[in-house]
């Protein structure tokens, strides 16, 4: 076991190393920084002193070397476009993304755990297959067009909800929040349903799979033969087992549910990292970019290991097997 | 029998047949693949010449005539009084470009990768499987994004609009040849070592030879699988970018440009401007979505 962490720790200090490499031969070879920072009038002598000072003339192993070393500490420079440091337009950023991002996780579980487990119980239900209808219509639909669609539906039609922005947010110990403001929490719905719908319609359909799966099993039989009622074996024996794989699903997928957030971000006017993000490639701001390259390289390497390890947490079976005779090889 | 009777005979096409949804959306697929194809000889007005442009005619609701001009459009204009259904044609027309290119691209990258990887072993084989790992852990359309975003830091700002559609090809590309990789890689182990392919080996063809001529034609029903869903796929990533606005140049409009420029008139009520763009990047998706699934139950042998 401690070997397979470790090759997997090997592994994502691995990926961020390339990461880095792509970020730094970003910054190194888009655009020449001396002539960004002095202009036309400076003289020969000026332009070599300052590319002493900024460290060009060293060897490009040093430079990256002193990249990584800076990004370690999330000193990116300052962004082109918005001259304000990276690192500081990042933090601002993302307390906007990451509640975001939490609520409409929280939303998909929930839903898709509960629409799951009523599709899995009644099969063929009528209102059981519009819902399987739905999720697949659904999953074929671009996350953009959903937003775009809510927009029409409840912020111009209905004019229920807004339809850009985060509302009235407060700002409690650093991290600005708009959970405690009526018209906050208002912003978050649309936003959040875009984000959450498709990991929804994932979780539901994996939900049912594994729930179909585990009703056929022989321990169902036999809590059945009992006499255990019928919710009892539904929720406190089937449930429960089908919720390791759902569990692990879902961390993986806050990943994905952070970058998904881009392209929700952009639809919603939504102030994140995201947008931010979209913002920095269409006017090629590299600090911004490169910044934004290793933040999401490092939730992904972080939450995959995290992931990992909660296999051998959750799962006792993985655990046994440590220094039980001869087992079969893992990793 | 002649080639079209032996097509006609064969199971795929019995399945084919007797698949109602399957025939529906290849028919919706098809229409919308001809009606991109032909786009200029179908489109009552050319779109991209400014020449022909009315500005008076904007704004013009679907079949309603124009207060002006008294000019009528089946779908509308939009605000420079462009005709949509002409916009629409020719934007499906890039749409679909960028989505058939980017998919052969990762197509060859990952049938090529995967041969390598599964007929040399070793090294090779590690590492490619290593960076397929790390790339599968990554959501596709996120890595298309970063790629884009790399290599437009790269090229110079005057060269940008030019190559901008070449590089979203090979982003999304890049993004989706993981797939392809790991279904040969292993069905070139398995096949490598029967005994057909080491007799080959033995009488001394050349491995390019059996490796195209043997083992590739083991694996192509899985690839074409892959391939319509990816098509399905490229398409989405596309119309993602482009809608996000560092996709295909404004100059040359996708469906999922058509759809950004409408959404801007959304609270305005010209409705029609974003709705029959995404109608159409709907309907793409869809069909060949349906008729990738299709494929896949009908190729799978344990399904019969």
């Amino acid at each position: 076991m401690i070997a397979f962490i470790l090759r997997r720790l090997v592994q994502s200090v691995l990926v961020m190393l390339v990461v880095a490499l792509v970020s730094f031969s970003l910054f190194r070879y888009v655009g020449d920084p001396v002539a960004t920072m002095l202009g036309q009038e400076a003289t020969v002598d000026d332009r070599a002193a300052l590319r002493d000072r900024l460290g060009l003339n060293d060897p490009v192993v040093m430079q990256f070397a002193r990249f990584v070393g800076r990004a370690a500490q999330g000193d990116f420079g300052i962004s082109y476009r918005l001259q304000q440091p990276v690192d500081e337009l990042i933090l601002s950023r993302l307390p906007a993304t990451l509640e975001l991002a939490l609520i409409s996780g929280m939303l998909a579980l929930v839903f898709g755990v509960g629409l799951g487990v009523y599709t899995a119980l009644n099969r063929s239900g009528w209102l059981s297959n519009v819902i399987m209808t739905v999720s697949l219509v659904g999953v074929s639909l671009p996350t953009f067009l959903i937003g775009v669609f809510l927009i029409w539906i409840f912020a111009v039609e209905l004019q229920v909800l807004p339809s850009f922005g985060r509302g009235e947010t407060v700002t409690i110990a650093g991290w600005t929040t708009g959970l405690a403001t009526p018209s906050g929490r208002a912003s978050l719905v649309l936003p959040a349903i875009t984000l959450g719908l498709y990991q929804m319609t994932l979780i539901m359909r994996l939900v049912r799979a594994e729930m179909l799966e585990v009703l056929r099993a022989d321990y169902i039989r036999f809590a059945r033969a009992r006499g255990l009622g019928q919710r009892a074996i539904n929720f406190g024996h089937a449930l429960k087992n089908t919720l390791v794989p759902v569990i692990t699903i879902t961390g993986l997928q806050l990943g994905s549910i952070i970058a998904f957030a881009i392209i929700t971000e952009t639809v919603f006017q939504w102030p994140g990292v995201g947008a931010l993000f979209i913002n920095s490639v269409q006017f090629v701001d590299v600090p911004v970019m490169a910044a934004y390259l290793m933040f999401i390289a490092l939730v992904f390497v972080v939450i995959n290991l995290v992931v990992d390890l909660l296999y051998y947490v959750v799962d006792p079976r993985l655990r046994v097997e440590r220094g039980a005779g001869p087992t079969r090889a893992r990793g | 029998m002649n080639r079209f009777a032996r097509l006609w005979n064969s199971d795929l096409a019995w399945s084919f047949r007797h698949t109602r949804v399957a025939i529906g959306a290849a028919m919706v697929a098809v229409a919308l693949i001809l009606a991109a194809l032909f786009a200029p000889w179908l489109a009552p007005t050319n779109p991209f010449d400014p020449g022909s442009l009315n500005l008076m005619e904007g704004f013009t609701p679907p079949m309603q005539p124009n207060a002006f001009t008294g000019g009528v459009f089946i779908l509308g204009t939009d605000n420079q009084g462009r005709d949509i259904l002409s916009t629409l044609l020719y934007g499906a027309r890039i749409s679909l470009f960028v989505g058939f290119a980017s998919v052969l691209f990762a197509m060859t990258l990952g049938i090529a990768l995967g041969l390598a990887a599964g007929w040399r072993g070793g090294w090779v084989d590690s590492l490619l499987m290593r960076v397929a790992d790390v790339q599968l852990s990554f959501p596709s359309i996120l890595i298309a994004l970063l790629i884009f975003g790399v290599a437009r830091g790269f090229i110079p700002p005057s060269a940008r609009e030019e190559v901008a559609i070449w590089v979203l090809i090979i982003s999304i590309g890049l993004s989706d040849w993981v797939q392809y990789a790991r279904v040969v890689r292993g069905a070139a182990m398995v096949e490598k070592n029967k005994d057909y392919v080491q007799a080959a080996r033995l009488i001394g063809v050349h491995p390019v030879r059996i490796v195209v001529g043997h083992i590739l034609p083991n694996v192509m029903g899985p690839v074409l699988v892959i391939a319509t869903i990816g098509l399905a796929l490229a398409v989405i990533a596309e119309a993602t970018l482009s809608f996000l606005g560092v996709g295909v140049p404004p100059t040359q409009p996708s469906l999922g440009t058509l759809i950004r420029i409408g959404q801007g008139f959304l609270f305005s009520g010209e409705w029609w401007i974003i709705l029959f763009p995404s109608l159409t990047l709907l309907a793409l998706a869809l069909s060949v979505n349906l008729l990738g699934d299709w494929l896949r139950d009908a190729l799978n042998p344990r399904l019969r």
